[in-house]
Protein backbone atom coordinates (compact mmCIF):
# COMPACT_ATOMS: atom_id res chain seq x y z
CA UNK A 1 0.00 0.00 0.00
CA UNK A 2 1.41 3.42 -0.98
CA UNK A 3 -0.59 6.34 -0.12
CA UNK A 4 0.92 9.81 0.00
CA UNK A 5 -1.07 12.45 1.71
CA UNK A 6 1.17 15.52 2.72
CA UNK A 7 5.07 15.16 4.03
CA UNK A 8 5.68 11.57 4.32
CA UNK A 9 9.16 11.04 6.04
CA UNK A 10 10.17 8.35 8.58
CA UNK A 11 12.53 9.67 12.18
CA UNK A 12 15.56 7.34 12.81
CA UNK A 13 14.54 4.82 15.14
CA UNK A 14 10.62 5.09 14.92
CA UNK A 15 9.11 2.00 13.70
CA UNK A 16 6.78 3.57 10.79
CA UNK A 17 6.59 6.15 8.39
CA UNK A 18 4.44 9.50 9.52
CA UNK A 19 2.40 11.45 6.89
CA UNK A 20 2.48 15.14 8.54
CA UNK A 21 1.90 18.88 7.78
CA UNK A 22 5.28 20.89 6.93
CA UNK A 23 5.24 22.29 10.33
CA UNK A 24 4.99 19.21 12.42
CA UNK A 25 7.88 17.28 10.26
CA UNK A 26 9.74 20.99 10.64
CA UNK A 27 9.88 20.51 14.32
CA UNK A 28 10.41 17.08 14.37
CA UNK A 29 13.37 17.49 12.54
CA UNK A 30 15.06 20.29 14.71
CA UNK A 31 14.84 17.21 17.72
CA UNK A 32 16.20 14.33 15.63
CA UNK A 33 19.19 14.97 13.71
CA UNK A 34 18.45 11.36 11.43
CA UNK A 35 15.27 10.58 8.85
CA UNK A 36 15.40 7.16 7.03
CA UNK A 37 15.81 7.27 2.98
CA UNK A 38 11.33 7.53 2.73
CA UNK A 39 11.69 4.66 -0.16
CA UNK A 40 8.83 2.48 -0.83
CA UNK A 41 9.78 1.33 -4.48
CA UNK A 42 12.55 1.23 -7.54
CA UNK A 43 14.43 4.31 -7.77
CA UNK A 44 15.63 5.19 -11.08
CA UNK A 45 18.29 8.22 -12.18
CA UNK A 46 18.23 9.89 -15.33
CA UNK A 47 21.20 10.83 -17.34
CA UNK A 48 21.37 13.60 -19.66
CA UNK A 49 18.28 14.82 -19.00
CA UNK A 50 20.26 18.56 -19.08
CA UNK A 51 20.70 20.88 -22.14
CA UNK A 52 23.73 22.31 -20.93
CA UNK A 53 25.67 18.71 -20.23
CA UNK A 54 24.36 17.81 -24.22
CA UNK A 55 25.69 21.13 -25.76
CA UNK A 56 28.83 20.34 -23.10
CA UNK A 57 29.83 17.28 -25.18
CA UNK A 58 29.36 18.92 -28.37
CA UNK A 59 30.43 16.74 -31.59
CA UNK A 60 31.15 14.01 -29.25
CA UNK A 61 27.51 13.02 -29.12
CA UNK A 62 28.68 12.44 -32.87
CA UNK A 63 31.42 10.44 -32.80
CA UNK A 64 32.35 6.82 -31.14
CA UNK A 65 31.14 5.32 -29.47
CA UNK A 66 28.21 7.33 -28.66
CA UNK A 67 27.56 7.70 -32.55
CA UNK A 68 24.69 9.52 -32.25
CA UNK A 69 22.86 12.29 -29.69
CA UNK A 70 20.41 10.28 -27.61
CA UNK A 71 16.73 9.24 -28.23
CA UNK A 72 14.71 7.22 -25.31
CA UNK A 73 15.66 8.97 -21.92
CA UNK A 74 18.76 6.82 -20.83
CA UNK A 75 18.52 5.41 -16.89
CA UNK A 76 19.96 4.00 -13.97
CA UNK A 77 18.67 2.00 -11.06
CA UNK A 78 19.38 3.22 -7.81
CA UNK A 79 19.72 -0.29 -5.76
CA UNK A 80 18.92 -0.16 -1.92
CA UNK A 81 22.24 -0.40 -0.22
CA UNK A 82 22.57 3.02 -2.22
CA UNK A 83 19.41 4.32 -0.58
CA UNK A 84 20.05 6.89 2.90
CA UNK A 85 18.38 9.75 4.79
CA UNK A 86 18.52 13.12 5.65
CA UNK A 87 21.23 13.15 8.20
CA UNK A 88 23.55 10.20 6.89
CA UNK A 89 27.27 10.13 7.41
CA UNK A 90 28.14 8.87 3.52
CA UNK A 91 31.35 6.72 3.28
CA UNK A 92 34.19 8.25 0.52
CA UNK A 93 36.16 5.85 -0.91
CA UNK A 94 39.53 6.96 -0.07
CA UNK A 95 41.39 6.28 -3.41
CA UNK A 96 38.51 8.99 -4.99
CA UNK A 97 39.08 12.41 -5.78
CA UNK A 98 35.94 13.58 -4.87
CA UNK A 99 32.26 12.88 -5.42
CA UNK A 100 29.50 15.14 -7.70
CA UNK A 101 26.55 15.77 -5.81
CA UNK A 102 24.07 15.27 -8.13
CA UNK A 103 21.47 17.26 -6.41
CA UNK A 104 17.58 16.14 -8.41
CA UNK A 105 14.07 17.08 -7.94
CA UNK A 106 12.79 12.55 -7.56
CA UNK A 107 9.17 12.55 -8.89
CA UNK A 108 7.56 10.20 -6.44
CA UNK A 109 4.58 7.78 -8.87
CA UNK A 110 1.72 7.49 -7.04
CA UNK A 111 -0.49 4.96 -9.75
CA UNK A 112 1.06 2.35 -12.42
CA UNK A 113 1.73 3.78 -15.68
CA UNK A 114 1.87 2.07 -18.39
CA UNK A 115 2.16 3.74 -21.99
CA UNK A 116 1.05 6.61 -20.07
CA UNK A 117 0.21 10.13 -22.29
CA UNK A 118 1.96 12.98 -21.85
CA UNK A 119 -1.89 15.02 -21.37
CA UNK A 120 -2.33 11.83 -18.67
CA UNK A 121 1.43 11.58 -17.41
CA UNK A 122 0.53 14.36 -14.05
CA UNK A 123 -1.99 11.77 -13.12
CA UNK A 124 0.72 9.53 -12.05
CA UNK A 125 2.11 11.50 -10.16
CA UNK A 126 1.64 11.55 -6.18
CA UNK A 127 4.40 13.83 -5.32
CA UNK A 128 7.97 14.92 -5.34
CA UNK A 129 10.68 14.76 -3.19
CA UNK A 130 15.13 15.95 -2.97
CA UNK A 131 17.88 13.60 -4.08
CA UNK A 132 21.34 13.94 -3.13
CA UNK A 133 22.06 11.84 -6.33
CA UNK A 134 26.06 10.84 -5.77
CA UNK A 135 28.76 9.56 -8.15
CA UNK A 136 31.99 8.98 -8.51
CA UNK A 137 32.69 11.66 -11.37
CA UNK A 138 32.93 9.87 -14.82
CA UNK A 139 33.17 10.99 -18.21
CA UNK A 140 32.62 8.92 -20.53
CA UNK A 141 28.85 7.64 -20.12
CA UNK A 142 29.27 4.47 -22.59
CA UNK A 143 29.06 2.03 -19.96
CA UNK A 144 26.55 1.64 -17.36
CA UNK A 145 28.31 3.29 -13.99
CA UNK A 146 27.68 0.98 -11.59
CA UNK A 147 30.79 0.92 -10.11
CA UNK A 148 30.72 4.81 -10.03
CA UNK A 149 27.53 4.97 -8.96
CA UNK A 150 26.19 1.80 -7.09
CA UNK A 151 28.26 2.26 -3.92
CA UNK A 152 26.33 1.97 -0.40
CA UNK A 153 24.68 5.29 0.77
CA UNK A 154 25.17 7.07 -2.51
CA UNK A 155 21.28 8.03 -3.31
CA UNK A 156 20.54 10.13 -0.65
CA UNK A 157 16.45 10.74 -0.14
CA UNK A 158 14.77 13.26 1.87
CA UNK A 159 13.78 14.47 4.52
CA UNK A 160 10.11 13.67 3.19
CA UNK A 161 8.46 12.91 0.17
CA UNK A 162 6.20 15.71 -0.58
CA UNK A 163 2.45 15.47 -2.07
CA UNK A 164 1.98 17.20 -5.79
CA UNK A 165 -0.33 19.74 -4.71
CA UNK A 166 2.81 21.52 -2.74
CA UNK A 167 5.14 22.09 -6.03
CA UNK A 168 3.03 23.75 -8.74
CA UNK A 169 5.98 23.92 -11.01
CA UNK A 170 8.24 20.87 -11.62
CA UNK A 171 9.65 22.24 -14.60
CA UNK A 172 11.18 25.77 -13.14
CA UNK A 173 12.39 24.51 -9.38
CA UNK A 174 14.56 26.18 -7.89
CA UNK A 175 17.63 23.31 -7.11
CA UNK A 176 20.69 24.70 -4.46
CA UNK A 177 23.75 22.57 -3.57
CA UNK A 178 25.76 23.69 -0.50
CA UNK A 179 28.76 22.53 0.06
CA UNK A 180 30.97 23.51 3.84
CA UNK A 181 32.20 26.70 2.68
CA UNK A 182 32.00 27.05 -0.99
CA UNK A 183 29.07 29.80 -2.25
CA UNK A 184 26.19 28.03 -3.05
CA UNK A 185 25.36 26.56 -6.73
CA UNK A 186 22.34 27.40 -7.92
CA UNK A 187 19.77 26.22 -10.83
CA UNK A 188 16.39 25.57 -11.81
CA UNK A 189 14.96 22.80 -13.43
CA UNK A 190 13.98 24.56 -16.54
CA UNK A 191 17.09 23.41 -18.26
CA UNK A 192 15.71 20.07 -18.65
CA UNK A 193 15.44 18.16 -22.01
CA UNK A 194 11.59 16.20 -20.97
CA UNK A 195 9.97 18.02 -18.14
CA UNK A 196 8.31 15.59 -15.62
CA UNK A 197 5.34 14.57 -18.12
CA UNK A 198 7.40 13.93 -21.19
CA UNK A 199 9.83 12.13 -18.95
CA UNK A 200 7.13 9.61 -17.44
CA UNK A 201 5.33 9.71 -21.03
CA UNK A 202 8.98 8.54 -22.67
CA UNK A 203 9.56 5.97 -19.59
CA UNK A 204 6.35 4.28 -19.71
CA UNK A 205 6.51 3.64 -23.15
CA UNK A 206 9.23 0.69 -22.50
CA UNK A 207 8.72 0.24 -18.86
CA UNK A 208 6.09 -0.20 -16.20
CA UNK A 209 6.31 2.63 -13.29
CA UNK A 210 4.85 1.25 -10.04
CA UNK A 211 3.47 3.26 -6.95
CA UNK A 212 6.17 4.38 -4.53
CA UNK A 213 8.49 4.50 -7.26
CA UNK A 214 10.80 7.53 -7.94
CA UNK A 215 12.15 8.58 -10.88
CA UNK A 216 14.31 11.95 -11.02
CA UNK A 217 14.33 14.34 -13.45
CA UNK A 218 17.82 14.46 -13.46
CA UNK A 219 21.17 16.00 -12.33
CA UNK A 220 21.99 19.40 -13.67
CA UNK A 221 25.01 20.34 -15.65
CA UNK A 222 27.94 21.01 -13.38
CA UNK A 223 27.09 20.17 -10.35
CA UNK A 224 29.34 20.65 -7.14
CA UNK A 225 31.93 17.40 -6.25
CA UNK A 226 32.39 17.31 -2.50
CA UNK A 227 35.23 15.76 -0.45
CA UNK A 228 35.53 13.34 2.97
CA UNK A 229 34.86 15.86 5.74
CA UNK A 230 32.12 18.00 3.40
CA UNK A 231 29.26 19.25 5.13
CA UNK A 232 26.74 19.13 2.03
CA UNK A 233 22.84 20.55 1.22
CA UNK A 234 20.32 19.96 -1.29
CA UNK A 235 17.27 22.58 -1.44
CA UNK A 236 14.88 22.06 -3.92
CA UNK A 237 12.07 25.06 -3.64
CA UNK A 238 12.06 26.28 -0.19
CA UNK A 239 11.57 22.51 1.35
CA UNK A 240 13.52 21.92 4.01
CA UNK A 241 16.88 20.89 3.21
CA UNK A 242 18.41 17.48 2.64
CA UNK A 243 21.54 17.43 4.41
CA UNK A 244 24.43 14.82 4.69
CA UNK A 245 27.69 13.93 5.45
CA UNK A 246 30.84 12.22 3.72
CA UNK A 247 33.45 10.55 5.50
CA UNK A 248 36.64 8.96 4.89
CA UNK A 249 35.66 5.42 4.59
CA UNK A 250 37.91 4.61 7.01
CA UNK A 251 36.26 6.66 9.09
CA UNK A 252 32.78 5.54 8.69
CA UNK A 253 34.11 1.91 8.88
CA UNK A 254 35.80 2.64 12.52
CA UNK A 255 32.21 4.39 13.85
CA UNK A 256 30.74 1.34 12.68
CA UNK A 257 33.11 -1.25 14.37
CA UNK A 258 32.71 0.63 17.80
CA UNK B 1 16.59 -28.94 -2.46
CA UNK B 2 14.64 -27.26 -5.32
CA UNK B 3 11.61 -24.75 -4.52
CA UNK B 4 9.47 -22.52 -6.44
CA UNK B 5 6.89 -20.13 -6.00
CA UNK B 6 3.67 -20.39 -7.07
CA UNK B 7 0.32 -19.19 -6.81
CA UNK B 8 -2.71 -21.44 -6.49
CA UNK B 9 -6.15 -20.77 -4.85
CA UNK B 10 -5.74 -17.63 -4.19
CA UNK B 11 -2.33 -17.55 -2.29
CA UNK B 12 1.03 -17.81 -3.02
CA UNK B 13 2.62 -21.34 -1.96
CA UNK B 14 6.30 -22.40 -1.68
CA UNK B 15 6.15 -25.62 -4.49
CA UNK B 16 8.52 -28.52 -4.37
CA UNK B 17 9.17 -30.76 -7.44
CA UNK B 18 6.86 -33.94 -7.78
CA UNK B 19 5.65 -37.15 -9.97
CA UNK B 20 2.38 -35.26 -10.95
CA UNK B 21 3.68 -32.39 -11.62
CA UNK B 22 4.17 -29.70 -7.98
CA UNK B 23 3.52 -30.47 -4.30
CA UNK B 24 2.54 -27.26 -2.34
CA UNK B 25 4.49 -26.78 1.25
CA UNK B 26 1.19 -28.03 2.36
CA UNK B 27 0.71 -30.97 0.58
CA UNK B 28 -1.46 -30.62 -2.79
CA UNK B 29 -0.44 -31.53 -5.80
CA UNK B 30 -1.01 -29.83 -8.65
CA UNK B 31 -0.47 -29.88 -12.42
CA UNK B 32 2.42 -27.60 -13.24
CA UNK B 33 0.18 -26.19 -15.81
CA UNK B 34 -3.04 -25.09 -12.98
CA UNK B 35 -0.24 -23.02 -10.95
CA UNK B 36 0.98 -19.31 -11.68
CA UNK B 37 4.66 -19.65 -11.92
CA UNK B 38 6.11 -16.09 -10.08
CA UNK B 39 10.40 -16.13 -9.71
CA UNK B 40 11.13 -18.52 -7.71
CA UNK B 41 12.51 -15.95 -5.05
CA UNK B 42 11.94 -12.45 -3.88
CA UNK B 43 14.52 -10.61 -5.78
CA UNK B 44 16.35 -7.72 -4.25
CA UNK B 45 18.49 -6.09 -6.48
CA UNK B 46 18.85 -7.38 -9.67
CA UNK B 47 22.46 -7.58 -11.70
CA UNK B 48 22.78 -8.85 -14.96
CA UNK B 49 26.38 -9.04 -16.73
CA UNK B 50 26.73 -8.59 -20.40
CA UNK B 51 29.67 -10.17 -22.67
CA UNK B 52 30.70 -12.62 -19.90
CA UNK B 53 31.13 -15.08 -23.09
CA UNK B 54 34.10 -14.80 -25.04
CA UNK B 55 32.32 -16.34 -27.95
CA UNK B 56 29.24 -14.76 -27.37
CA UNK B 57 31.22 -11.44 -27.38
CA UNK B 58 33.54 -11.95 -30.40
CA UNK B 59 29.39 -12.71 -31.91
CA UNK B 60 28.46 -9.10 -30.85
CA UNK B 61 32.06 -8.01 -32.63
CA UNK B 62 33.12 -7.08 -28.89
CA UNK B 63 36.88 -7.34 -27.94
CA UNK B 64 37.36 -8.92 -24.29
CA UNK B 65 36.38 -6.51 -21.31
CA UNK B 66 39.30 -4.83 -19.10
CA UNK B 67 36.19 -5.41 -15.98
CA UNK B 68 33.10 -6.64 -15.96
CA UNK B 69 30.28 -5.44 -17.93
CA UNK B 70 27.32 -4.92 -15.32
CA UNK B 71 23.90 -3.41 -15.35
CA UNK B 72 21.19 -3.64 -13.42
CA UNK B 73 17.60 -3.61 -13.82
CA UNK B 74 14.02 -3.10 -12.15
CA UNK B 75 11.95 -4.99 -10.56
CA UNK B 76 9.49 -4.70 -13.73
CA UNK B 77 11.65 -6.92 -15.52
CA UNK B 78 11.00 -9.67 -13.42
CA UNK B 79 8.40 -12.87 -15.03
CA UNK B 80 7.88 -16.32 -13.50
CA UNK B 81 8.36 -19.84 -15.44
CA UNK B 82 5.64 -20.19 -18.25
CA UNK B 83 4.92 -16.50 -18.37
CA UNK B 84 4.78 -14.34 -21.56
CA UNK B 85 7.18 -11.46 -22.87
CA UNK B 86 6.18 -8.89 -25.23
CA UNK B 87 8.17 -8.45 -28.21
CA UNK B 88 6.53 -5.06 -30.38
CA UNK B 89 5.34 -5.10 -33.46
CA UNK B 90 7.89 -3.88 -36.05
CA UNK B 91 11.19 -4.73 -34.17
CA UNK B 92 13.50 -6.51 -35.94
CA UNK B 93 15.91 -7.91 -33.40
CA UNK B 94 14.81 -9.85 -30.18
CA UNK B 95 16.79 -12.36 -28.67
CA UNK B 96 16.74 -14.33 -25.70
CA UNK B 97 19.68 -15.18 -23.40
CA UNK B 98 19.44 -17.89 -21.48
CA UNK B 99 21.98 -17.24 -18.42
CA UNK B 100 23.23 -18.85 -14.80
CA UNK B 101 21.35 -16.76 -12.08
CA UNK B 102 22.93 -16.38 -8.89
CA UNK B 103 21.25 -16.02 -5.78
CA UNK B 104 22.56 -14.03 -2.35
CA UNK B 105 22.39 -15.48 0.77
CA UNK B 106 24.47 -13.68 3.06
CA UNK B 107 25.39 -9.92 2.97
CA UNK B 108 28.82 -9.63 1.29
CA UNK B 109 31.31 -6.57 1.42
CA UNK B 110 34.61 -6.58 0.95
CA UNK B 111 34.67 -10.58 0.69
CA UNK B 112 37.61 -12.34 -0.84
CA UNK B 113 37.32 -14.88 -4.21
CA UNK B 114 37.62 -17.61 -1.85
CA UNK B 115 35.26 -16.84 0.18
CA UNK B 116 32.79 -15.63 -2.00
CA UNK B 117 30.89 -19.31 -2.05
CA UNK B 118 30.01 -18.69 1.19
CA UNK B 119 28.15 -15.57 0.63
CA UNK B 120 25.98 -17.34 -2.48
CA UNK B 121 22.48 -19.32 -1.44
CA UNK B 122 22.31 -21.01 -4.55
CA UNK B 123 21.20 -20.74 -8.05
CA UNK B 124 18.29 -20.78 -10.60
CA UNK B 125 18.01 -20.17 -14.73
CA UNK B 126 17.37 -16.96 -16.14
CA UNK B 127 16.36 -15.64 -19.94
CA UNK B 128 16.63 -12.30 -19.96
CA UNK B 129 15.57 -10.72 -23.21
CA UNK B 130 17.42 -8.18 -25.21
CA UNK B 131 15.34 -5.92 -27.81
CA UNK B 132 18.33 -4.91 -30.00
CA UNK B 133 16.27 -2.18 -32.22
CA UNK B 134 16.52 0.12 -28.96
CA UNK B 135 20.43 -0.19 -28.38
CA UNK B 136 21.62 3.82 -27.87
CA UNK B 137 25.30 3.78 -26.55
CA UNK B 138 24.54 5.47 -23.30
CA UNK B 139 25.19 3.59 -20.24
CA UNK B 140 24.54 0.78 -23.20
CA UNK B 141 22.82 -1.65 -22.84
CA UNK B 142 20.05 0.89 -21.60
CA UNK B 143 16.83 0.27 -20.05
CA UNK B 144 14.80 0.98 -23.03
CA UNK B 145 16.67 -2.10 -24.38
CA UNK B 146 17.14 -4.31 -21.17
CA UNK B 147 13.95 -3.32 -19.17
CA UNK B 148 11.38 -3.91 -20.34
CA UNK B 149 8.14 -5.59 -18.24
CA UNK B 150 8.65 -9.18 -18.12
CA UNK B 151 11.68 -9.36 -20.11
CA UNK B 152 13.71 -11.26 -17.41
CA UNK B 153 12.24 -14.71 -16.71
CA UNK B 154 13.46 -16.97 -13.77
CA UNK B 155 12.55 -19.89 -12.42
CA UNK B 156 11.14 -22.43 -12.22
CA UNK B 157 13.08 -23.31 -9.45
CA UNK B 158 15.96 -21.76 -6.77
CA UNK B 159 18.18 -24.87 -5.80
CA UNK B 160 20.49 -24.88 -2.76
CA UNK B 161 24.07 -23.86 -3.44
CA UNK B 162 24.83 -27.18 -1.78
CA UNK B 163 23.08 -29.29 -4.51
CA UNK B 164 25.03 -27.21 -7.31
CA UNK B 165 28.73 -28.18 -6.42
CA UNK B 166 29.74 -28.31 -10.49
CA UNK B 167 27.81 -24.71 -11.17
CA UNK B 168 31.10 -23.70 -13.04
CA UNK B 169 31.03 -26.81 -15.15
CA UNK B 170 27.08 -26.99 -16.36
CA UNK B 171 25.86 -27.16 -19.95
CA UNK B 172 23.27 -24.37 -20.97
CA UNK B 173 20.71 -24.82 -23.71
CA UNK B 174 18.20 -22.88 -25.50
CA UNK B 175 15.55 -24.41 -27.63
CA UNK B 176 13.11 -22.27 -29.88
CA UNK B 177 9.72 -24.67 -30.64
CA UNK B 178 12.08 -27.24 -29.75
CA UNK B 179 14.85 -26.53 -31.86
CA UNK B 180 18.43 -26.07 -30.54
CA UNK B 181 19.74 -22.69 -31.05
CA UNK B 182 22.45 -22.03 -28.18
CA UNK B 183 24.88 -24.30 -26.33
CA UNK B 184 27.51 -23.01 -23.94
CA UNK B 185 28.92 -23.89 -20.53
CA UNK B 186 29.46 -22.00 -17.36
CA UNK B 187 32.71 -23.17 -17.60
CA UNK B 188 33.20 -20.94 -20.44
CA UNK B 189 32.79 -17.78 -18.08
CA UNK B 190 35.39 -14.23 -18.46
CA UNK B 191 34.34 -13.70 -14.86
CA UNK B 192 33.23 -16.88 -12.47
CA UNK B 193 30.50 -16.76 -10.35
CA UNK B 194 32.73 -16.27 -6.90
CA UNK B 195 35.20 -13.53 -9.02
CA UNK B 196 31.54 -11.57 -9.61
CA UNK B 197 30.58 -12.01 -5.79
CA UNK B 198 33.73 -10.54 -4.66
CA UNK B 199 34.24 -8.01 -7.61
CA UNK B 200 30.45 -6.51 -6.86
CA UNK B 201 31.49 -6.40 -3.07
CA UNK B 202 34.83 -5.12 -3.37
CA UNK B 203 32.40 -1.27 -4.52
CA UNK B 204 28.73 -1.91 -2.58
CA UNK B 205 26.99 -3.95 -0.31
CA UNK B 206 25.10 -7.09 -1.30
CA UNK B 207 22.10 -8.04 -0.17
CA UNK B 208 20.54 -11.93 0.63
CA UNK B 209 17.81 -11.89 -2.45
CA UNK B 210 20.24 -9.85 -4.60
CA UNK B 211 20.44 -11.88 -8.06
CA UNK B 212 23.04 -11.71 -10.44
CA UNK B 213 22.65 -12.66 -13.92
CA UNK B 214 26.27 -14.47 -15.37
CA UNK B 215 25.98 -13.24 -18.54
CA UNK B 216 24.73 -15.29 -21.57
CA UNK B 217 26.53 -17.58 -24.28
CA UNK B 218 27.13 -17.63 -28.15
CA UNK B 219 24.03 -18.56 -29.93
CA UNK B 220 21.29 -15.85 -29.48
CA UNK B 221 19.19 -15.63 -32.56
CA UNK B 222 15.70 -13.44 -32.88
CA UNK B 223 11.85 -14.70 -31.31
CA UNK B 224 9.58 -14.14 -32.85
CA UNK B 225 5.49 -14.11 -31.60
CA UNK B 226 4.12 -17.31 -31.19
CA UNK B 227 7.62 -18.85 -30.25
CA UNK B 228 8.13 -20.78 -27.24
CA UNK B 229 11.75 -20.46 -25.52
CA UNK B 230 13.29 -23.08 -23.52
CA UNK B 231 16.47 -22.53 -21.31
CA UNK B 232 17.93 -25.14 -19.49
CA UNK B 233 21.09 -25.61 -17.34
CA UNK B 234 22.56 -28.97 -15.81
CA UNK B 235 20.16 -30.22 -13.22
CA UNK B 236 18.72 -26.72 -12.20
CA UNK B 237 15.26 -27.14 -14.46
CA UNK B 238 13.28 -25.96 -18.01
CA UNK B 239 12.78 -22.72 -17.57
CA UNK B 240 9.63 -22.18 -20.41
CA UNK B 241 8.43 -19.07 -21.38
CA UNK B 242 6.49 -17.20 -24.59
CA UNK B 243 6.69 -13.94 -26.93
CA UNK B 244 3.22 -12.19 -26.90
CA UNK B 245 2.04 -10.13 -29.39
CA UNK B 246 1.29 -5.91 -28.82
CA UNK B 247 -2.10 -7.06 -29.71
CA UNK B 248 -2.33 -9.73 -26.76
CA UNK B 249 -0.91 -6.63 -25.11
CA UNK B 250 -4.16 -5.05 -26.40
CA UNK B 251 -1.67 -2.44 -27.77
CA UNK B 252 -2.76 -1.46 -31.56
Amino acid sequence: MFMLADHQFQVEGDVLPRDTDAATMRALLATNPRFRAPVAGAVYGTLLNDRVTLESMGEALAQPPYNAPPKAPILYLRPRNTWSGHGSRIAVPDAEPGVAVGGSLGIVIGHPGVHVGVAEAMDIVAGYTTLGDLCIPHESVYRPAVPLRARDGFCVIGPALVAKRHLINPEAVRISITVNGQPTFVTTTAACIRGVAQLLADVTEFMTLLPGDIVTLGAPHGVPIAHAGDAVQVRIADWEPLAFSLHAEDAVAAQARS
Amino acid sequence: MKRGRVAYAGAIHTAYPDAHGVRLADGRICRETDVVWLPPVEVGTLFALGLNYAEHAKELSFGKQTQPLVFMKGPNALLGHRGVTRRPDGVVNMHYECELAVVIGRPAKGVAVADAMQHVAGFTIANDYTIRDYLENYYRPNFRTKNRDGATVLGPWFVDAQDVPEYDALELRTCVNGQETQRGNTRDMVTKVPELVAYLSSFMTLAPGDVILTGTPKGVVNVNVGDEITCEIGDLGRLVNTIGSDADFRRH
